[in-house]
């Protein structure tokens, strides 16, 4: 299904928002649904004939038929009144894959909410139910392109229970985003030679190292992932253990020693070197222009690194 | 990648994507079924049979997940569906050819049904199907029924919206979503203004004829009395005339051929000459359709009711007749008196000569009543006498009243006379009105009906074919029409107590009512049916207009009827609304405390971000204000332990404790010190 963003008031534009928000029914518009425009137009053929044949049952039931239809978009408001939304934080994705927000969504009531969904204008959750009292995660897919730290923007939080007929949505503008790393270099070039140190090995077999990396770098990572480490062709945690246990080696990823030279090549190129290393157990330090991280192993020298090269050139 | 891991989801939820799709298509078939059933009894064999096939492919395609009809084919059986219903009525629009067409294609549907946007849509058909059946009968029970099948349908447009509904829940919220819409509905059913007629005209169904039919051939009205439907409810204001006044008049016969009783040709245009006499009373009637012309009455009415779309008149004879047949359920009010004079001259002229010698009129044959008859005439002092002379024969001689009286001759009075003596009313009025004319009385027959059975839980009466009757009028000078009744000197019981405390032991009409104790379950029921027809089917302009004006004087005019429309249906929404709605509930106290907390901290220039978990904010802010480390870090302990952890009052205390305790802030901190994720 085609995703939209869904409307909101142009002179009561939503707010960009900290902390948990309260949907009011102040916050939330309701309209009919397209199934809602066929069902009242087949209202109409019903009561035109009623009133051609007077049959005073026709008119009951098409009478009732509409106000079944009216009592359903209260119930739709309901599924979404009262709730509490709160911004979760998001993983960080490399571009090209998709970041996946999840606002976490409380029901204070007493009542069951039922098939509550996220919109976006680049795509769309799974609807979801809420138990009364309880709490769930709603997870909203967004293709992220470019590295960088994105904010995914206005979303809405709709509902279109029990019965399809009308639409009830809030359009929301959570401060929140997600850390871009750049795209990895998609062949794997074998890494720069160390600097200095007596271990002269250089890290040698790119495609072995390939493998082991992708095994280190993400432990217990969400299934979006599989398709990168499907390119790389499936990992061992052998290899891994093995340069786990090796000596590590110092080593320096230059912006200046990349064969690319534009800098978004560049910045993949790195990025690459950056997982491959890691994954090779390597102590390894990142040089860009202006910043200079120094050798050192383990997730979190990672993680500053791929955020450097994700936060590269902008501003914060 | 994105593309691949959506592919990655799909292989995953494989199996039960399956059992869902045959969950969804029962949520489907069942309502469509529970509509179309009672469709299927007018529906063409060949439509109901093919959309039962095509609901088995469909169940069959939702449990191999594989459609087995393809596009070519589906497109064949839709296109062979059309030219069907196009053979079998003519048309595809319409009541009949319409909705044939839309059964059919609601199975075809079926076959390429995926998706809740389909599954809706095909439950909007089943809507449209659901009202269209009330095209063929309004009845109690079909309104009952085709309650619950609304209920099977509005739980199947709940279902598409749920990848896996259960059952119960989902008929409790179509139940519930119901009961919520229906003062809603009673509202703008009684005030949604009604027109007086079609917006462009309908051809109507021809429905078979009964009730009195202007024509009296032997076993006519005995297979009316033996048929037992009902005729007409009349209800009476006031005092309720005694039984032998309630004479529900019919066509009157004037012409007998030795074998019927017809008026042949229709009497000519005259004016009715006719004086009530006492007071008048005033009943309401409410007859059934019977595709006739006439209207029953009982006694000379004041005033001829309006009857809309049907000019009526009020013939010579005391005859209402009406311009169109009477198609559907009416309901008229009427001020007549019981008792009057009726006659055929001008003023106080002698009867017309032409009427005279018509009522006079007899074929040949029946020599053996003729002889009785001139010698009645010839040892009569008036005519008052011979007519005397004939009750007495009947009430003396050995006369009975059976409804399966022996079959008659040639020359049926004479047979019946002095012959086989068994009868009901058509061969008493008969032979009496024969006796009459042939001792030079003119005499007619008047057909209608008589008695009626009070409903004492109503306070009417139903009157249906058994009170169907046949009865005499003689012209006496100076008293003008005068009814006298033949079967009321044979069976005197058939007059006060209708027909079945008239006939012998063993011979009953209707056995439906032959079990005593039934009887006031019957009644109730016809009472149940009597305010269903007056208030729900026979809500008609007029009935709208007279129930609003009883109401209110001011809701008889549009004005009146818009506001209370427009006032109602607001008032019935905010009510429905508001025990609907959830009010703002409190927070959790926790919750609260913690955006104190980051309210306090907020100020202090460390904003919280939408995204931040509680240990991470913790951190940074104590980051940003060493001097108060360990406050945060205490505060957020405690926090978590009372919204996420084992907290109990004591650890909600220490917070609220802990966050009023924060020191006041001193000064404004440089807000480069705020960061973000």
């Amino acid at each position: 299904m085609p995703s939209a963003a869904l409307p909101y008031l142009p002179w009561r534009k939503p707010a960009t928002e900290s902390g948990p928000v309260y949907l009011g029914s102040r916050r939330l518009y309701i309209l009919p649904t397209r199934a809602g425009l066929v069902f009242s137009l087949l209202l109409l053929g019903l009561l035109i004939g009623a009133i051609n044949y007077g049959v005073s049952l026709i008119y009951f039931f098409t009478f009732w038929l509409a106000a079944i239809a009216v009592m359903g978009m209260l119930h739709t408001q309901r599924n979404l009144s009262g709730l509490l939304l709160q911004g979760c934080p998001t993983a960080p994705v490399f571009a090209g894959e998709s970041a996946c927000f999840k606002l976490r969504v409380a029901n204070s009531s007493r009542r069951t909410r039922l098939s509550l969904g996220l919109r976006h204008g680049q795509g769309q959750g799974e609807t979801r139910d809420l138990a009364a009292g309880g709490e769930v995660l709603l997870e909203l897919p967004l293709p992220q392109a470019e590295r960088g730290w994105k904010t995914p923007g206005r979303f809405a939080i709709y509902s279109e229970f029990p019965l399809g007929l009308f639409r009830c949505w809030s359009v929301l503008d959570l401060d929140w985003g997600v850390l871009v790393y750049p795209r990895p270099a998609a062949d794997a070039l074998p890494l720069p030679a160390t600097e200095a140190d007596d271990d002269a090995g250089v890290a040698s077999g790119s495609e072995g190292t390939e493998f082991a990396g992708l095994r280190g770098y993400q432990p217990g990572d969400p299934p979006r992932r599989i398709a990168w480490k499907a390119s790389a062709r499936g990992g061992e945690t052998l290899l891994t253990k093995q340069f786990a246990s090796g000596v590590a080696r110092r080593l320096y990823l230059s912006w200046w020693r990349t064969p690319e030279r534009d800098p978004e090549g560049r910045l993949s190129r790195l990025t690459r070197w950056v997982l491959d290393a890691h994954a090779c157990g390597l102590c390894y330090g990142l040089e860009l222009p202006g910043r200079k991280l120094p050798p050192r192993v383990g997730e979190t020298h990672l993680r500053q690194c791929l955020e450097a090269l994700a936060r590269y050139g902008q501003v914060r | 990648m994105a593309r691949f891991g959506n592919a990655g989801l799909l292989l995953l939820s494989g199996p039960g994507r399956a059992g869902k799709e045959v969950g969804a298509t029962f949520w489907l078939l069942g309502p469509m079924f529970l509509v179309l059933a009672p469709h299927a009894q007018r529906l063409p064999m060949w439509i109901s049979l093919s959309w039962l096939v095509f609901a088995l492919l469909c169940i069959v395609a939702a449990h191999t997940g594989r459609q087995p009809v393809g596009r070519r084919l589906k497109t064949l059986l839709v296109l062979a569906g059309v030219a069907g219903v196009l053979l079998q009525y003519g048309t595809v629009i319409g009541p009949s050819g319409g909705v044939a067409l839309l059964a059919f294609l609601s199975g075809a549907k079926l076959l390429e049904t995926n998706g809740a946007r389909d599954r809706l849509g095909l439950l909007f058909i089943g809507c449209f199907l659901l009202v269209a059946q009330f095209l063929e009968g309004q009845s109690l029970f079909t309104a009952a029924y085709m309650t619950g099948a609304a209920l099977a349908l509005v739980a199947g447009m709940i279902a598409t919206q749920r990848p896996a509904p259960p059952w119960r829940a989902t008929f409790a919220l179509a139940a519930r979503l119901m009961a919520q819409a229906l003062p809603l509905a009673l509202l703008v059913f009684l005030l949604f203004p009604r027109l007086g007629g079609p917006l462009w005209h309908l051809p109507q169904p021809v429905a078979a004829h009964s009730g009195l039919s202007g024509r009296m051939s032997p076993g006519d009205i005995s297979e009316l009395i033996l048929s037992d439907e009902l005729a007409f409810r009349a209800e009476f204001e006031g005092p309720v005339p005694p039984a032998s006044l309630r004479y529900w008049r019919g066509p009157v016969l004037w012409d007998y051929d030795g074998r019927t009783w017809h008026t042949d040709p229709a009497l000519r245009e005259d004016r009715l000459e006719a004086t009530g006499l006492g007071r008048p009373l005033r009943y309401s009637l409410t007859l059934e359709p019977n595709q006739q012309r006439w209207l029953p009455l009982l006694g000379l009415p004041t005033q001829l009711p309006v009857l809309p779309g049907n000019p009526t008149r009020l013939g010579v004879d005391l005859e209402w007749q009406t311009g169109e047949p009477i198609t559907q359920r009416l309901r008229y009010e009427i001020e007549a008196y019981a008792e009057y004079r009726l006659e055929n001259r001008h003023g106080d002229g002698p009867p017309i000569p032409a009427l005279r010698e018509r009522a006079l009129a007899l074929p040949d044959g029946n020599p053996r009543s003729r002889g009785m008859a001139r010698a009645w005439r010839g040892t009569a002092v008036n005519d008052v006498a011979i007519v005397t002379r004939a009750l007495a024969l009947f009430r003396t001689q050995a006369f009975f009243y059976t409804l399966t009286p022996p079959r008659l001759g040639a020359w049926a009075v004479d047979d019946f006379l002095f012959d086989s003596r068994r009868g009901f009313c058509e061969h008493y009025a008969s032979a009496f009105v024969f006796l009459m004319r042939a001792a030079g009385v003119p005499a007619r027959v008047v057909s209608g009906y008589q008695g009626g059975e009070l409903n004492p839980l109503g306070n009417y009466f139903i009157v249906r074919g058994r009170d169907a009757h046949a009865w005499a009028e003689v012209w006496l000078d100076g008293q003008g029409w005068v009814r006298v009744d033949p079967t009321a000197a044979v069976a005197p019981a058939r007059v006060e107590s209708g027909v079945e405390a008239a006939l012998p032991p063993g011979e009953h009409p209707g056995g439906e009512f032959a079990v005593a104790w039934l009887r006031p379950l019957h009644l109730g029921w016809d009472l149940v049916n009597n305010r269903w027809n007056l208030w729900v089917l026979g809500y008609n302009q007029e009935r709208q207009h007279q129930f609003l004006a009883h109401l209110t004087p001011l809701m008889a005019r549009w004005q009146g009827m818009a506001w209370a429309l427009g006032l109602g249906a607001t008032a019935l929404l905010l009510v429905v609304g508001v025990a609907i709605l959830p009010r703002k509930t409190r927070r959790d106290p926790a919750s609260r405390e913690c955006q104190r907390f980051c309210r306090a901290l907020a100020h202090r220039g460390i904003v919280r971000g939408a995204a931040e978990a509680p240990e991470d904010y913790a951190r940074r802010a104590a980051g940003g204000l060493p001097d108060l480390d360990r406050e945060i870090h205490q505060i957020t302990r405690l926090y978590l332990a009372c919204r996420y952890g084992p907290g109990g009052e004591d650890d909600l205390r220490a917070l609220r404790r802990a966050i009023a305790g924060l020191p006041p802030r001193h000064g404004r901190r440089n807000p480069t010190q705020q960061h973000r994720v």
